[in-house]
């Protein structure tokens, strides 16, 4: 890790959030570290979608606090905190008409990246989508959009990256350029929360496991204690009765 | 910022530089730009708009009975009220093209003030409907056989600061309406009444313009149009944040 790593790059405490009056999100804590990866499961409705858009930024909590980088996201309007986030998800949050190379140059000029031109090359050729930056986005395959949607989340070196379901519609090709590229980041001391249904996937890259329900952790524990086994039979246990 | 909140941010180590980020100016000229370049590459909103512009003119000058009502006097009203509705049109795809794809949450996401987003909405939406008057203008006085030598600079004007009311107002309900079922019909049920003080204020200007009455009468209205645009602009700016709030 470069630096900062004592100070932990996310720190959420007691996270509620209500909608009307149902708490999608229901006194969530949560702290990481450079270079830490959490797996967050749970089934549809459990609220992980909703807590990566209050750790971004895109929801204001009903309760509770949130410091990314050790600045709350309540401090300027949140913008220091959400300036060192990276939001991946399945949707591709790409402009179609715009080509690859503009849609990341735009990010990286929002984020007030040094010579955005040149990052956005670089985040292009981490994932392996630099050959075809002038292509329109609509002209890509749902792969590779998603590859641009990567590269658009990583350009301004986030130290948080909030994924949820970055796997979905990436070939192998895609997947391993994502895992690569996830892995960079974190060797840089960024942390990674990791939305997923499959366990397999999320428990090959965590150093810490949860599993949400009803908007509450029922589980959390570091990678080292899980057995994939013994966990997949408990997360199926949970998914069954929420069913 | 806090000079000690800035320190905290250098500390942490991002990959920005909390002292680069964008201020509302520059984060303004980056979202119009952005979309700016879309309606260039795609054009599809202009053209509609130009299209229903012209179509709207041929459709009240073949209605028109030159014998009942003097051109003079149906040129105003035809022209703004046509300008309005090609208006709906751009700003209805304002937050669409954030929609597709859940671009907004990107946006969202970006460590800018949301005052610049809808700032940035705003002047490519003006610039939009600017595009469209700059034809629809000379094809109303072409429709009508209206003179506009002498008039041409302060109708410019005129065009200019109703423009501005409209975008105010249609970029702030844009974004309200785009995330219900019904932004197609609830974008135009939520401006128009909003847009009437702008119809009526600029057509009564235009009318004394073409008619050729003295300046001081045209001036209340005048006032009355830079009046709106003083406060929607203002207030529609402060308001953009809270219609965000889900």
């Amino acid at each position: 890790m470069e630096h900062g790593s004592e100070l932990p790059v996310v720190e959420a405490e007691g996270l509620v959030r209500a909608f009307g009056g149902r708490r999608a999100v229901d006194g969530v804590s949560l702290t990481l570290r450079g270079g830490e990866c959490l797996a967050l499961f749970g089934p549809n409705g459990a609220g992980k979608t909703t807590v990566l858009r209050l750790l971004a930024g895109l929801l204001a909590p009903s309760a509770g606090s949130c410091l990314v980088g050790g600045v709350s996201l309540r401090a300027d309007g949140g913008r220091a905190a959400r300036s060192r986030v990276g939001l991946i998800s399945h949707a591709s949050m790409l402009y179609s008409a715009l080509s690859a190379r503009e849609n990341v140059e735009f990010a990286a000029n929002m984020y007030g990246v040094r010579r955005p031109v040149d990052a956005a090359l670089r985040a292009l050729q981490a994932m392996r989508v630099a050959d075809r930056a002038d292509s329109p986005v609509r002209a890509l395959s749902r792969g590779l959009q998603q590859r641009v949607s990567i590269a658009r989340a990583i350009v301004h070196e986030p130290q948080l990256l909030l994924c949820d379901e970055p796997y979905t519609g990436l070939d192998e090709a895609g997947s391993a350029a994502l895992t690569e590229a996830l892995g960079e980041r974190r060797a840089h001391g960024a942390a990674l929360l990791l939305v997923t249904h499959n366990l397999s996937e999320g428990l090959a890259v965590a150093t810490h496991a949860a599993i949400m329900r009803r908007g509450r952790f029922v589980r959390f524990e570091e990678r080292a204690q899980v057995d994939g086994a013994s966990y997949a039979s408990a997360y199926r246990e949970l998914v069954t009765a929420d069913a | 910022m806090p000079d000690a909140t800035l320190d905290r941010a250098r500390v942490a180590g991002a990959g920005v530089d909390a002292t680069r980020l964008p201020g509302l100016l520059r984060a303004t000229w980056l979202v119009a730009h952005k979309d700016l370049a879309i309606e260039f590459r795609t054009r599809t909103a202009f053209f509609s708009a130009l299209v229903f512009a012209l179509l709207g003119l041929s459709i009240f000058y073949f209605a028109w009975d030159p014998t009942a009502v003097a051109a003079i006097d149906l040129a105003p009203g035809v022209l703004w009220v046509i300008f309005t509705f090609s208006g709906l049109l751009g700003l209805q795809r304002s937050f669409g093209v954030e929609q597709a794809d859940r671009a907004m949450d990107a946006l969202l996401a970006a460590p800018v003030e949301r005052e610049a987003i809808y700032l940035g909405k705003a002047a490519a939406n003006f610039l939009f409907v600017a595009g469209v008057q700059v034809i629809a203008i000379p094809a109303v006085a072409l429709f009508y056989n209206v003179p506009l030598g002498n008039i041409w600079l302060a109708l410019a004007g005129i065009a200019v600061l109703a423009a501005l009311g409209i975008v105010a107002v249609g970029t702030l309900f844009s974004a309200m309406a785009v995330n219900t079922r019904l932004a197609e019909l609830l974008l135009p049920m939520l401006s128009l009444p909003f847009f009437v003080p702008i119809v009526m204020a600029a057509a009564q200007t235009t009318s004394r313009l073409l008619a050729g009455r003295p300046e001081a009468e045209a001036w209340p209205w005048l006032r009355i149009l830079l009046g709106f645009d003083l406060v929607f602009v203002l207030a529609c700016t402060i308001a953009f944040p809270y219609t965000l709030d889900e």
